[in-house]
């Protein structure tokens, strides 16, 4: 299997009996791909497929590509599959510094040079000088930058985005949603958006799967 | 490989001792002990038994103490939890009320005893203005013959128990929204949470309860603090026994070890008619649509009853630490005269050997039990299963039997085996009744864990194992420590297994504690009953004190 993007080959994920979805897609690097479903459709179990951390209660079959690698052969710590979820979960007991050396590769080597390239993640989203704050000191959106700024830093195959804008109020999210957008055209990632706010259909532009009633 | 093996581990140690143990208080008791020169079966020792005075008072009484305490103690949860969950009193109520669990329950009898005797504090505050007296009056309320002192011993410290396991249950119900619901039929806050919530509660709180009707019924540091002495409950008279000089006793020791196994399983099968009767009543009454709308008064009174024991205990403990400085404190004077370090000073040699080996055993048996059942966790999460009910059966095992019953056999299987009575078997045979305590304190904030934090980790490129070391660990080690501190309480309060494992040799605080009873100097059990809430105490400040050390400017671990 060949192409630059994420190609999805029939993938079927059920629960018990019920089927969620069924899909075929290629996703260009830089393109979205949208799935929509109302609450209970199974529609983050997509998310957890390729991210590797599917419940044992479903059962899913295919497979997921991206750059010609199969990654859901991978382990989930090897897909490099970043995710970002509705809440920022940033780890509680690290500095916003910490959160991202965390998330960068082990080889960039040297204190001074891990630290200058968390710094310089941190100037890139407008968070200059904040690598010592805690993060339970930072603002919702600041907080969802820094979130970005992490799961970019691991330098990803993919992105992997659940609701992820839902609990920011509307000019927040539509900051936040452009800055995501943004940095994932420039960094030529593709993503998959699971979502139920058809503003950010718009917004993110691509395909649209809707699954559910 | 380790949390593979960790489960049947944590299972050998829990079921273990207590199946062998239970084998090896049965040969004796049927008259099989050859180093004691018993090498065939008769049923001797039980004839021997039953020709002891006073034997079916012994049973009455454990049997009576233990159930009377357990129902009082459900039923003050039940109306506190009922009367007050959710508002502002309820949390104040719960602050006062948690530290409580930690103190040895020795500590807590003496504290009670010191409150309430003719010479106690109580007295001395109403005498002689109020009483006239000048002297003690000549009344029997610690050791009365009825037991009510016991029980009252009992319910103080079950009370915190049930609560603390009432308030883990409740999150899992839809309490509020249900109540609400009840109370827009109109019923009382009481009925409507007795009726509806309550029933949910109880079914999750079920074993913890279990375990209560069986401690209470087969107690012995408390029953020899507080309880009746002619005769004395069955628990009590059956460590005498056993620490008769005259060997041959031992047999019929064992066999009221069995004995007290019968009068716990027959307290228990008690209670589950008793649970059957209350759900019958609570049937009869929901379907009649009796509504108790007007329950203020009974809503206060329970917050009345339970500020006020708990107000007698935390008073007790308060009079305790007095007595261990006081220097003259005559009779209807309420303070001593003057505060002295004499007593500290003239126990501390006596006190250095048994502080440490207090120490040690509960250090060893805590870091062991807490080792364990976070492996036991992690194998969780591997397979993705809950042991489920059949593995909380075998954590609440060592709980739900007397003591008495498998450590008699205990004791003998480690003398045959050649096992020294020392420190090492002592903390083993603590680590029997900390681990449970352990893990199921630490298990509620584990499966809570959000896990989406591990998917946004393995994202980033990290190995489970760096997840859990870098991320799960650290951010679960405010629990971890609490659970710690639950294990290291539970060691230091522990009675029965140290005098039995260690044959008398292994003295710690709460042994010497409760050698001092019958002795009446208030002074010195000051002392060892003042190190006796010290050393819990400090272990909860240790547990609640370092995160705020380590993560001193992360304000999210600290909530």
């Amino acid at each position: 299997m060949t192409g630059e993007g994420l190609v999805l080959e029939r993938v079927r994920i059920a629960l018990g009996t019920r089927e969620l979805l069924s899909l075929d897609a290629n996703v260009q690097p830089g393109a979205v791909l949208t799935v929509m479903g109302p609450a209970g459709s199974g529609k983050s179990s997509l998310l957890a497929f390729l991210g590797g951390f599917l419940d044992p209660a479903f059962t899913a079959s295919g497979s997921a590509f991206v750059g010609g690698v199969e990654i859901t052969a991978l382990d989930a710590s090897l897909r490099r599959a970043g995710i970002l979820f509705q809440d920022p979960l940033l780890f509680p007991h690290m500095s916003v510094g910490g959160n991202l050396l965390f998330a960068l590769s082990p080889s960039v080597r040297g204190r001074a040079a891990r630290r200058e390239r968390a710094e310089a993640a941190l100037a890139d989203i407008g968070l200059d000088g904040m690598f010592e704050r805690d993060p339970a000191t930072l603002s919702g959106g600041q907080k969802a930058r820094v979130a970005l700024a992490r799961v970019l830093l691991a330098e990803p195959r993919l992105l992997l985005l659940d609701e992820p804008f839902s609990k920011l109020d509307t000019q927040l999210r539509q900051q936040v949603r452009e800055l995501v957008f943004a940095r994932a055209e420039a960094r030529r990632l593709p993503v998959v958006l699971v979502t139920h706010d058809e503003a950010d259909a718009t917004a993110a532009g691509g395909r649209l799967v809707t699954i559910g009633d | 490989m380790l949390t593979r093996l960790a489960p049947a581990v944590a299972i050998a140690l829990l079921a273990g001792p207590v199946l062998f143990g239970l084998f090896g208080t049965a040969l004796p008791a049927f008259g099989y002990l050859p180093a004691l020169g018993g090498d065939a079966f008769s049923i001797d020792a039980f004839r021997a038994l039953a020709t002891q005075p006073g034997l079916s008072r012994s049973v009455a009484l454990s049997l009576l103490t233990g159930l009377a305490s357990s129902i009082i103690a459900v039923a003050i949860v039940a109306l506190l939890t009922a009367a007050w969950s959710g508002t502002r009193a309820f949390t104040v109520m719960r602050h006062l009320i948690s530290p409580l669990l930690a103190v040895p329950h020795a500590a807590a009898a003496f504290g009670l005893a010191f409150m309430i005797a003719p010479s106690g504090f109580l007295a001395r505050l109403f005498s002689p203005w109020a009483t006239g007296w000048t002297r003690p009056p000549d009344w029997l309320i610690v050791n009365d013959p009825l037991g009510l002192s016991l029980v009252a011993g009992l319910v103080v410290k079950e009370v915190p128990f049930i609560l603390l396991v009432t308030l883990a249950a409740l999150p899992l119900m839809r309490a509020a929204e249900t109540l609400h619901v009840a109370q827009g039929l109109g019923h009382g806050r009481i009925a409507g949470f007795l009726l509806t919530v309550w029933p949910q509660v109880y079914r999750q709180i079920r074993l913890a309860v279990f375990a209560v009707v069986a401690f209470a019924t087969s107690v012995v540091d408390v029953a020899a603090i507080l309880g009746p002495t002619t005769p004395a409950p069955l628990s009590v008279r059956l460590v005498e026994w056993m620490a008769d000089p005259d060997l041959a006793m031992r047999f019929m020791a064992s066999a009221g070890a069995l004995l007290q196994l019968g009068v716990t399983l027959t307290a228990l099968a008690i209670w589950i008619a008793l649970e059957r009767l209350a759900a019958g009543i609570a049937r009869a009454i929901a379907s009649r649509g009796m509504r108790f709308s007007r329950d203020a008064a009974a809503r206060n009174a329970a917050l009345g009853v339970s500020l006020a024991s708990m107000a007698v205990v935390a008073g007790g403990l308060l009079v305790l630490a007095l007595w261990s400085v006081a220097g003259l404190w005559q009779f209807p004077d309420a303070l001593p005269t003057k505060l002295v370090v004499k007593t500290w000073v003239d126990t501390a040699p006596r006190i250095v050997d048994p502080l440490w080996s207090t120490i040690l055993a509960a250090s060893f048996a805590t870091i062991v039990a807490v080792v364990l059942a976070v492996l036991c966790l992690v194998r969780e999460l591997e397979t993705g299963k809950t042991g489920g009910t059949r593995a909380l059966l075998f954590i609440y095992l060592p709980l739900l039997m007397p003591q008495a019953a498998f450590l008699f056999g205990l004791q003998f299987l480690f003398l045959s085996a050649g096992v020294t009575p020392g420190l090492v078997a002592v903390s083993f045979a603590h680590l029997v009744f900390v681990l449970p305590y352990v893990f199921l304190s630490l298990s509620d904030p584990w499966r809570a864990f959000d896990r989406r934090y591990e998917a946004v980790a393995a994202g980033l490129g990290k190995s489970p194992r760096a997840t859990g070391l870098r991320v799960r660990l650290p951010m679960l080690l405010p629990a971890i420590l609490t659970a710690a501190a639950v294990g290291f309480a539970v060691s230091v309060g522990q009675y029965l297994p140290t005098l039995l494992i260690g044959a008398g040799r292994v003295p710690t605080i709460t042994t010497e504690a409760v050698a001092l009873a019958s002795g009446g100097n208030r002074r010195v059990i000051g002392v060892y009953a003042f190190l006796q809430m010290l050393l819990p105490f400090l272990g909860f400040a240790l547990a609640t004190g370092l995160p705020a050390l380590l993560f001193a400017n992360r304000r999210a671990m600290r909530a």
